[in-house]
């Protein structure tokens, strides 16, 4: 790190273990070059991601969250990947709906053979949550905001 | 109205057909009735049938079913109940969540024309109530007599009611009431989807920081039965002890989001806070939503899929993220 004052956005990205999780492997295999500011958590399937997961780790400090499974139709267990996308869609809609910006959450579908894909997603999501800048909502080390002072007292 | 209620419950008493019947008794305070549970056919003439009969009843029917250690062959209660429409949906979901069985379940419908929000009556000194067709006349200590309008004092989710009487029942009393337009329940929700984001989460904020985490919205829901909740759990830990705002903002998503698909709007979680949290723009977005993607409406049959236990290979996809 050369210049220590400027912010990277810490991403914390759920890969499932069959497709996505096989396919950010074979992007490191290839030695495609990617932003280095997601964290990656293995899981059995995107249907495996509970939504807490997701408000949780916003609520630790975390500035984005990815979620990635195989593409509809090619779930390992036949369809988790398609219960989760109902999940997710209403999950991402409510959070939009109460003020979370909506780049924060993310949710796509990476198989095993694509790398390449993989790669952009990365850069994609990592550009957009630059610019959003880090998160100031949910967090549990956030200050009271003046507006809530004001209403507590 | 009531003298039927009495019949049909004294019908089913003498028929043997249930041990328990919940309905509704005058409450201590006026403007109130409060849910009792009858065990005796004399005690039939104490149930009531008003515009304050608000409290959705089918939050007690779990906890009769619970499996009891030890009892394995215990003899389940049949329990009858005064269902509103609102009761009548909250039904249909436990029992295709499997929460209570269908045959022990003697489901009076009734004809709901809406109840009674009291905070919407600004008078707080009222001692005597008493209601007359479409007005209620409150007393104060002076004695002095004022008449409002019902229509005026509904609850928010009554003036929008889609359902006033259950569409599952063993037997429907009353007569039919006018239904809402789908473009005046949901008015409230687009006004809000209309705001800029910055506003809506002030909102949002504005409305949580009053949460008192007493967990009374929690205790009302019918929906909410699990043994556990999400909320006490310590391994793992979800939300901090502390009324901190980021663990009442968990809190408050977590369990709004645990209804999705299930919430029948009846307004249980709103009347129970101490603190007049506006729970309802945010338990309706996700009714709305979930009627938007997925057109299911919760509680209306006994045989469609939960929304969230399903899925279709064309279900709505655009928000997935593509480089």
């Amino acid at each position: 790190m050369k210049n220590d004052n400027k912010w990277e956005p810490k991403i914390v990205t759920f890969l499932c273990n069959w497709c996505s999780y096989a396919g950010a492997d074979l992007a490191g295999v290839s030695r495609l070059q990617y932003p280095p500011n997601i964290r990656v958590i293995r899981v059995p399937c995107s249907g495996r991601v509970n939504p807490f997961y997701i408000i949780k780790v916003l609520q630790n400090g975390i500035d984005g969250v990815l979620v990635s499974g195989c593409h509809p139709g090619d779930c390992h267990y036949i369809s988790g990947n398609l219960i989760a996308r109902r999940k997710f869609a209403l999950l991402k809609s409510f959070l939009e709906y109460i003020g979370i910006e909506p780049g924060r959450v993310q949710f796509s579908w990476v198989s095993a053979a694509e790398g390449g894909r993989f790669v952009d997603i990365i850069e994609k999501v990592t550009s957009d949550i630059k610019k959003l800048g880090p998160i100031k909502k949910l967090g549990k080390w956030q200050k009271e905001t003046e507006h809530i002072k004001e209403i507590l007292k | 109205m009531i003298e039927k209620i009495k019949e049909t419950v004294k019908k089913l008493f003498k028929e043997n057909k249930i041990d328990i019947f919940i309905g509704y008794n005058e409450g201590t305070l006026p403007l109130r009735s409060t849910p009792c549970f009858i065990t005796k056919p004399e005690d039939i003439e104490k149930l009531v049938w008003n515009s304050y009969c608000s409290n959705n009843l089918a939050v007690y029917l779990p906890r009769f079913f619970v499996p009891q250690q030890g009892a394995k062959d215990a003899k389940l209660p049949r329990i009858g109940i005064l269902a509103k429409g609102c009761d009548g949906r909250s039904i249909v979901g436990l029992i295709k969540e499997h929460q209570i069985p269908r045959e022990n379940i003697y489901i009076i419908g009734i004809h709901c024309g809406g109840m009674i929000d009291t905070k919407k009556i600004k008078k707080v000194d009222i001692v005597a109530a008493e209601e007359k067709n479409d007005k209620v006349l409150v007393e104060d200590e002076d004695k002095r007599k004022v008449e409002l309008k019902k229509e005026e004092l509904l609850a928010d989710m009554c003036k929008t009611c889609q359902y006033t009487a259950p569409v599952v029942y063993d037997i429907l009393l009353g007569k039919e009431k006018q239904k809402t337009s789908k473009e005046d329940r949901e008015a409230f929700i687009k006004e809000f989807e209309k705001k800029p984001l910055e506003e809506r989460w002030k909102y949002f904020q504005e409305q949580i920081s009053k949460c008192i985490r007493c967990n009374a919205c929690r205790q009302a829901c019918p929906n909410c039965y699990c043994k556990e909740c999400f909320a006490d759990q310590t391994k793992p830990k979800w939300i901090g002890p502390t009324n901190d705002i980021s663990d009442v903002m968990f809190y408050q998503i977590g369990r709004i989001f645990h209804q999705a698909g299930r919430c029948v709007d009846c307004g249980a979680c709103v009347r129970a806070c101490p603190m007049d949290v506006d729970l309802r723009v945010f338990t309706y977005k996700l009714i709305k939503d979930v009627k938007e993607f997925f057109e299911y409406e919760a509680g209306v049959s006994l045989e469609e899929n939960p929304p969230l236990a399903t899925f279709k290979q064309d279900d709505k996809q655009e928000f997935i993220t593509e480089p």
